[in-house]
């Protein structure tokens, strides 16, 4: 026996969280730390929003003042009515899409299985763009189904094209490469029928398809929070349970099946719980683009862990995505770009970072 | 002639003759490619938005007379199939060498970081230097998307070492995000730019001028030659990378050189026709469904059957739509797209 130093060992045996005799799950101190660490960013974040967002500036004790209830009218406004739903709603979408795009790489074991990839995303772009097309300049809707059409439109057509997708893709289980394949397939006509429908309408429904496409949290208010926030606080906390099959089918499927894992119905709860968050998310926010796809690697890499840790997913998402609308919002000040662009910018070089770190640390 | 042979060699039918069939049927398919490719160019050149007849469009080609058929047809629609021909021949083969690198089904060529090297590099010209001919900007598309491969090959190896399949599609994905976050960014903030990029980015083979196929055509063809090079290796790699190193195989090499050709063929495509996206998805599956997973044969199959769909597609895009025409990329998503899918229903897949 040769003694290993604690440094070079892999890692250590997982510790569990018991809650009581219904459930347990493995935790470990690295990744417990990470996601403390992740979370501060996510805090800091949070308040740097609603410390300085647009031409308002305000200090922090004022800030901390309206958010306990003993503010101005003004800073109240400012703060409760149109820094915190932007926040919120950044934090809530980050989450649900990291989260989901964890749920796709770990069941597919494809790091480029994100929800793009499984036709939600294009599809709901295909049910808001109809919505701006039919009741945008023609002037059809107006009010509350106007504010709510855009929203809603984009859930029937990312649910609906998730339906499809499952549906076609069925052939005694969903074998993951014809999940993708179809998923893409689908994403692909769906990316083109948008494209089409954009060079016929008339350039002011051009540019609002376009700023929706880009994913974009200005028009956050509650209005449109209430029902997200209502949606992902159910639908966050149940991926505990949900997700539970996950690191046995992240070994492959008939190890899975050998671990007495349900595979086909796992499979269909799982995909179809991140075909709800990816949904709901981007229903809110337009299809963000890259967080689905980059958080669960780079917490997985923060991680160490060999699969995307759920938690860390949702945690990373989150942060970057609070964190890239508040360059959006304030790099070029008087534009306000999408969110979407700086969540590509910002992620991006990270991710690259860690892929090559991690590398070089596996080969030498 | 097997039922002949066999016995006398005292064995059942062997290996060798069942080799022997397979390589004849994959010839004869091989043949039927190439004349399909051929029908699908005369129907590019024959027919159109404006019907010809077809003794006219004959004429045109043997004998011009200076009118207006003999124009169309030899302006117009020559240098549009021969653009086709060579961007749909490019696309397909690269299409087969960035799923086989990856190991991906779903990869396609522009995850390298190509296609929105391209597209940074036009946006930034217009934004930065007022770029606007047409013949100016296929190099700046051809210098972005080189630089962004070559980049994203870099970033993979991480200074000499082999890259994996996981770690080159990862570097590729991330390039393409903070490439098409640039992009974003410029052309919101510089509604000159949106103008252009607006057309640029629906893929399309018409309204370019007959100067810039040549302009990228010994790129092309460097690139054909680089990815019929890599054929073999690839099928030592399919074994897994100790396999192939074992075999005697350098894996960095290889990975180098099709990342090299995929680099030139989709760069080269993208510059002069936009971004056709889902020709390189679907072309490696077409013909891996029928030649196996061979790369010797299933490259020649990609690149022929990517230059027929693209052709095709072209074609049906011109006849179509009552007015105008719609363009190419659209056309093969949206008929194409299904077909994928009934290709990927119907049979047990090869993945790369």
């Amino acid at each position: 026996m040769t003694p290993t130093s604690p440094s070079t060992g892999t890692a250590s045996r997982p510790r569990m969280l018991r809650l009581g005799p219904v459930a347990a799950w493995p935790w470990q101190p690295r990744t417990l730390l990470v996601n403390l660490c992740v979370l501060a960013v996510l805090l800091v974040g949070l308040l740097r929003a609603l410390l300085a967002f647009d031409d308002y500036p305000m200090g922090l004790g004022e800030v901390l003042a309206t958010l306990v209830g003993r503010g101005e009218p003004g800073p109240e406004f400012v703060v409760f009515q149109l820094r915190l739903p932007r926040a919120l709603t950044g934090m809530l979408v980050g989450a649900a899409l990291g989260m989901a795009g964890a749920i796709m790489q770990g069941l597919t074991r494809n790091p480029l299985a994100s929800p793009d990839v499984l036709g939600i995303t294009w599809g709901a772009a295909v049910g808001a763009v109809a919505v701006i097309v039919t009741a945008g300049s023609a002037g059809g809707v107006s009010g509350l189904a106007a504010d709510l059409g855009l929203p809603v439109g984009a859930l029937l057509g990312g649910l609906g094209a998730a339906a499809v997708v499952f549906a076609l893709s069925w052939r005694t289980g969903l074998a993951s490469d014809r999940l993708l394949l179809v998923g893409v397939a689908t994403s692909l006509v769906c990316a083109n029928l948008v494209y089409w429908a954009m060079t016929w309408t008339d350039l002011q429904d051009a540019a609002r398809a376009q700023t929706w496409l880009s994913g974009s949290l200005h028009a956050a208010d509650w209005t449109r929070l209430a029902p997200t926030a209502l949606a992902l606080g159910l639908l966050v906390p149940a991926a505990l349970f949900v997700a539970r099959p996950l690191a046995a089918l992240g070994l492959g499927e008939d190890t899975a099946r050998g671990l007495g894992v349900r595979v086909t119905g796992a499979r269909l709860a799982l995909l179809g719980y991140a075909a709800l968050l990816v949904c709901v998310a981007t229903s809110a926010a337009g299809p963000i683009a890259f967080v689905a796809l980059a958080a669960p690697q780079i917490a997985l890499r923060l991680a160490r862990r060999a699969q995307p840790p759920l938690v860390g997913s949702a945690l990373v998402g989150a942060a970057l995505t609070v964190v890239a609308d508040q360059l959006a919002a304030g790099l070029f000040a008087p534009t306000q770009l999408p969110v979407g662009v700086f969540t590509a910018i910002l992620g991006a070089p990270y991710l690259m970072y860690l892929v090559v770190r991690r590398h070089r640390q596996q080969s030498g | 002639m097997i039922e002949t042979t066999s016995p006398e060699r005292g064995h059942p039918p062997g290996l060798a003759d069942r080799a022997a069939i397979r390589r004849r049927r994959l010839n004869a398919g091989l043949a039927i490619l190439v004349l399909a490719l051929a029908l699908a160019t005369a129907l590019s050149i024959a027919v159109g938005a404006r019907s010809i007849p077809a003794e006219e469009v004959l004429r045109a080609l043997v004998a011009p007379d200076g009118g207006e058929s003999s124009t169309i047809v030899r302006e117009l629609r020559i240098p549009r199939t021969l653009l086709g021909l060579v961007v749909g021949l490019a696309l397909g083969a690269a299409g087969l060498l960035m799923q086989s690198h990856t190991r991906n089904p779903i990869a396609e060529p522009s995850l390298l970081g190509v296609t929105y090297g391209a597209a940074c590099a036009i946006v930034l010209s217009i934004f930065l230097f007022g770029v606007s001919g047409f013949t100016e900007q296929v190099w700046f598309a051809l210098a972005g998307a080189l630089l962004a491969g070559v980049g994203v090959f870099a970033l993979a190896s991480g200074g000499g070492r082999t890259p994996s399949p996981v770690t080159l599609i990862l570097s590729g994905a991330a390039m393409t995000a903070l490439l098409s976050g640039v992009t974003s960014a410029v052309v919101l903030l510089d509604h000159q730019s949106l103008e252009v990029f607006r057309f640029w980015r629906i893929g399309s083979l018409s309204g370019r001028p007959a100067e810039v196929t040549l302009q990228v055509l010994p790129f092309l063809a460097t690139g054909l030659v680089l990815a019929l090079a890599n054929a073999p290796g690839l099928n030592a790699l399919a074994l897994g990378e100790e396999v192939a190193t074992a075999l005697g195989q350098r894996v960095w090499l290889t990975h180098a050189v099709g990342v090299l050709a995929i680099a030139l063929l989709t760069g080269a495509s993208v510059a002069a026709a936009g971004p056709i996206g889902f020709l390189g998805l679907m072309a490696p599956h077409l013909a891996r469904w029928i030649t196996g997973p061979d790369h010797r044969w299933a490259l020649p199959y990609a690149a022929l059957s990517g230059a027929v769909l693209l052709l095709l597609a072209d074609v049906a895009g011109r006849i179509l739509p009552a007015s105008g025409e719609i363009e190419v990329g659209i056309v093969l998503a949206v008929l194409g797209g299904p077909f994928l899918i009934a290709l990927v229903r119907r049979q047990r897949l090869h993945t790369p």
